[in-house]
């Protein structure tokens, strides 16, 4: 939601469940939250300076081993590595490098992981081992997930959002030493693409801000090619050494065969709610921009839109994000101008990435940094958002379950909320008895004043900042209810649930995209 | 009054309750709770599940409760049809 630039914005943390600390031991001075655009236009943010050396013509850059590569980077105690996450949870190229780290002996690294999967899961042992101290991520779910809930990394998480990650590299909050470029076609001189090779994932946008100011560089690859590799998304003048090995990834584990929409007949009547709000909006015209997740209900309102562009004979601008098979085919109709993709979610994507010239690369500071001079997210009409839960003052956790165990993250959550003129959440008001509508949220990590509607089988809810949304639903004959009256219903229908009770223990630390601290997780007891 | 035969009712579906009763040696219910929602229902689960056997006079049994998150309405339904089917004359099939 923005638009807003000129009030104060409340601070969304007055329904924190427990006040911040002013300082977290393993973490540092505290800098809480201030309002979602507190620290954005104004003033200027400082970047760390790109590092580089110089190759002589003639030097060679391809290693034999990633151990070689490790020696050659200087690999030691206290470093931090960098690895993303677009081979996801068929991803093999970091638990291949730690497992080499393991066997140096080195001690007390930090992994900035731009999201960590349950592929992941040998990386507990070295958690318990003390080899990794540090965790910055964006996303994590699985094994990791829990030993990092359960209090046993040493430091607390950082857990930041696809643009504050690429922020907090580029300003040196985040400074890494070694990033790994999980290369699926590389040539010896280290220029990389994602869309050739048995590995193919598409895009590379997340990588791109550790390529570029990381001190040392590695792409390691299961395809190499003759020099110059093409197309180069990640170029020869940011990488220092390349290795073979003979699979950076499960390609099951890349990309999903196909997503689908959901055929469950209440996801359907949300998506079908939410494309109504949408045209009520009156953002739905010529120009029109979009992004959505992968998920069965969100993929279900790109369905509903799709019926309605082509009846109203609208063209979008752009759609953004992760890109499905399912924006493809909006592309290809003529729906929409460009796709713009930071990363692919299954294998029509990926080929349209590597064949259409209108399905555009972008990387993550241009998706969604706070500090740049403007991100995608800034372009975006309608955003589709998910939610665990959601608080009364619209306030979204998906980062963890109710039960106080770490799940997930904002991933691009937060970022797209705040850049989008409508950040819309849909969900079921009620999942498996626990009601998504909460009097507070387990953890914040969307500040809710940059929500501007819930969606649900129930009713839909406008976030109170936004009257002239909620009259513009109601001149469109759509039923507004109060956010209260969802959560007094979500509750006639499961009880109040019980508090779950946490220690006074941080084993998370929730930074904002602008790098505040908009809340922390603390261990359950 | 206590049952004195095993009967089950319910699914292990996602927003659905398995029950399973069976006799008990000992005097009195014990209830064995799994629950995707322990943590936050696991309370007010049991309290349904006991007082919906208690309705029914049932004083000695045994209770396996395998929760997906089931609603209260679907928990007595369960608790009931379970009872129903451990209660009924041999021979009939409920």
């Amino acid at each position: 939601m923005h638009g807003i630039e000129f009030e104060i914005a409340p601070a969304s943390g007055e329904t924190r469940r427990q006040p911040l600390p002013e300082y977290i031991e393993g973490y540092g001075e505290v800098r809480a939250f201030e309002g979602a655009f507190a620290n954005v236009g104004v003033g200027i943010s400082d970047h760390r300076p790109r590092r580089s050396k110089s190759v002589r013509p003639g030097q060679t850059k391809f290693l034999a081993t990633i151990e070689e590569a490790l020696d050659r980077a200087g690999l030691r105690d206290g470093m931090t590595l960098s690895f993303h996450h677009h081979l996801r949870n068929g991803d093999h190229v970091l638990n291949l490098v730690m497992e080499a780290v393991a066997r140096r002996g080195v001690r007390d690294l930090t992994l900035a992981v731009s999201s960590i999967f349950p592929v992941h899961e040998p990386l507990v042992a070295l958690i318990d081992a003390g080899v990794v101290t540090g965790l910055a991520t964006n996303y994590m779910s699985g094994p990791v997930a829990k030993a990092v809930s359960q209090g046993r990394l040493k430091k607390p998480a950082v857990m930041m959002t696809h643009g504050g990650r690429p922020r907090a590299i580029e300003s040196g909050d985040l400074p890494v030493d070694i990033a790994f470029i999980a290369a699926p076609c590389s040539d010896p001189y280290g220029n990389c693409n994602g869309v050739r090779g048995k590995s193919a994932c598409g895009a590379l946008g997340y990588a791109v801000a550790d390529a570029q100011y990381a001190e040392v560089v590695v792409a390691i690859t299961d395809h190499l090619v003759a020099y110059p590799a093409s197309p180069a998304e990640i170029t020869q003048t940011m990488v220092d050494y390349v290795v073979e090995v003979p699979s950076i990834g499960d390609p099951q584990g890349i990309v999903s065969g196909t997503t689908r929409i959901t055929r469950d007949p209440v996801g359907l009547a949300i998506a079908h709610k939410a494309a109504q709000v949408i045209h009520a909006s009156g953002l739905l015209e010529d120009g029109f921009s979009f992004q959505t997740g992968a998920g069965g209900t969100s993929l279900a309102v790109a369905a509903e839109l799709k019926d309605m562009m082509k009846e109203a004979g609208i063209v979008g601008s752009f759609a953004a994000g992760g890109i499905t098979g399912y924006l493809v085919d909006m592309l290809e109709e003529g729906l929409f101008n460009n796709l713009l993709d930071v990363q692919c979610f299954d294998l029509r994507a990926v080929e349209s990435y590597r064949d259409n010239p209108r399905h555009l690369p972008m990387d993550a500071s241009m998706y969604a940094n706070p500090f740049s001079k403007g991100a995608v997210v800034n372009q975006l009409d309608v955003m589709i958002l998910g939610a665990t839960e959601i608080d009364l003052n619209f306030n979204v956790n998906v980062t963890t379950g109710s039960d106080g165990t770490i799940m997930g993250g904002s991933g691009g959550h937060s970022d797209t909320a705040a850049g989008a003129k409508l950040a819309m959440v849909v969900t079921q008001l009620v999942k498996a008895r626990l009601p998504i509508v909460r009097r507070h949220v387990t953890t914040i990590t969307t500040p809710g004043e940059t929500v501007d509607v819930l969606v649900t089988d129930h009713g839909i809810a406008v976030n109170p900042a936004r009257q002239d949304l909620i009259a513009a639903l109601e001149a469109s004959g759509l039923k507004v209810v109060t956010i209260g009256a969802l959560l007094a219903l979500a509750e006639s229908m499961t009880g109040i649930p019980d508090e779950v009770t946490f220690s006074d223990d941080i084993v998370a630390v929730v930074e904002y995209r602008d790098g505040t601290v908009v809340d922390v997780v603390r261990r359950t007891k | 009054m206590r049952v004195t035969r095993t009967a089950k009712a319910g699914t292990l579906e996602s927003n659905d309750i398995f029950i399973m009763v069976s006799p008990s040696e000992a005097e009195g219910v014990t209830l064995e709770l799994q629950s995707i929602v322990l943590a936050q229902f696991g309370r007010q689960i049991r309290e349904t599940i006991l007082r919906t056997v208690a309705a029914r006079g049932v004083t000695q049994i045994s209770i396996l409760a395998q929760d997906r998150g089931a609603l209260d309405y679907t928990i007595e339904a369960r608790v009931e049809t379970a009872l129903d089917r451990a209660l009924a004359e041999p021979g009939v099939i409920l």
